[in-house]
């Protein structure tokens, strides 16, 4: 891991701090939408804090993941290397952030309007639809830190 | 299947912790914030289950992070324990600890009036639970707990004096 450390570059420590931190705020909104929308049993107040933890918590977490990623991959010149030479962790880091990151904004949108729909009393199907989304992605983010972290060949 | 070494996998499952860990803290944000604008026992008890899961994301995070982390110190050849920036975790770990548990006991506070209450038939509103809910100390202790987790993190990336 030191030799990790001596390979990366002062330079990147910022911006892998905005990564790492990032995911963590995405991961933690991603654990406090889906217990919050999980233990709700029809409480209204907890099916609106598991969507907030999502819109509030969750959306800008990713967004400072995702600059935090391109902002390293940038300085690395991860863009100019050809596709059979990047290391399989950093395709599973890139591709799950990715299409996790498609699957919050889906479950955000569903769960938008099942908010709205809950408001005018037409039941709260939708964020139970915005649960299993939430669900996947949470999933899938726990499998990309393994992979960030773990690096497999 | 992807190969990794069994120091690796450690370091995987020390991140993995570490998630956890942060993703507790963030939790318990999520519901500092919301129970600020909690009055009744129902609504109170009501998020005991949210906090559940924090509580086991933060132990489970807690306690991974130390186990794995330590076993790395000793495991990866170019570490050793009494390096600056592992001391350094180590000692905001145990304050973090100790702040997390008092953290936990100023929260506690809320759900056990709201037993109370409910067990005395008072269902309504009640001011002295908000009041509760609201507690500033328990804000303070989390807004340090907060910053320390944010030091470990700085110190896990910068790695002062490796």
């Amino acid at each position: 891991m030191s030799v990790l450390a001596v390979i990366r570059g002062d330079s990147l420590n910022f911006p892998l701090f905005l990564h790492v931190l990032g995911a963590m705020i995405l991961v933690g909104g991603l654990l406090a939408g889906v217990a919050a929308l999980a233990t709700a049993r029809g409480s209204e107040r907890l099916l609106r804090l598991g969507y907030w933890s999502l819109l509030a918590v969750s959306l800008p977490g990713w967004v400072l993941m995702r600059i935090g990623a391109q902002w390293i991959a940038t300085k690395e010149h991860w863009d100019d290397v050809p596709d059979e030479l990047i290391p399989t962790w950093l395709t599973i880091g890139f591709v799950i952030a990715d299409l996790g990151g498609l699957i919050l904004l889906l479950s955000l949108i569903l769960g938008g309007v099942g908010v709205y729909r809950m408001r005018q009393g037409k039941g709260a199907a939708l964020l139970k639809i915005t649960l299993v989304l939430a669900f996947i992605a949470l999933a899938a983010y726990v499998v990309a830190v393994w992979a960030m972290s773990g690096k497999p060949d | 299947m992807p190969r990794v070494s069994f120091d690796d996998w450690t370091l995987a499952l020390h991140v993995l912790a570490a998630f956890s860990y942060v993703a507790g803290v963030t939790l318990f944000w999520v519901l500092i914030v919301a129970v600020r604008r909690i009055d009744t026992p129902e609504g109170t008890l009501r998020l005991n289950g949210v906090a559940r899961v924090g509580g086991a994301a933060v132990g489970i995070g807690a306690g991974g992070t130390i186990v794995f982390g330590i076993w790395l110190a000793f495991s990866v050849g170019n570490y050793d324990i009494w390096d600056a920036w592992i001391l350094i975790a180590l000692v905001l770990w145990f304050v973090a600890a100790a702040v997390g548990r008092r953290t936990g006991e100023a929260y506690l506070e809320g759900p056990k009036r709201a037993q109370e209450l409910e067990a005395a038939g008072q269902t309504g509103p009640n001011a002295e639970l908000l009041a509760i809910n609201r507690t500033q100390r328990g804000l303070q202790l989390h807004v340090l707990s907060t910053i320390i987790v944010l030091l470990i993190l700085i110190d896990m990336i910068w790695k002062p004096w490796a």
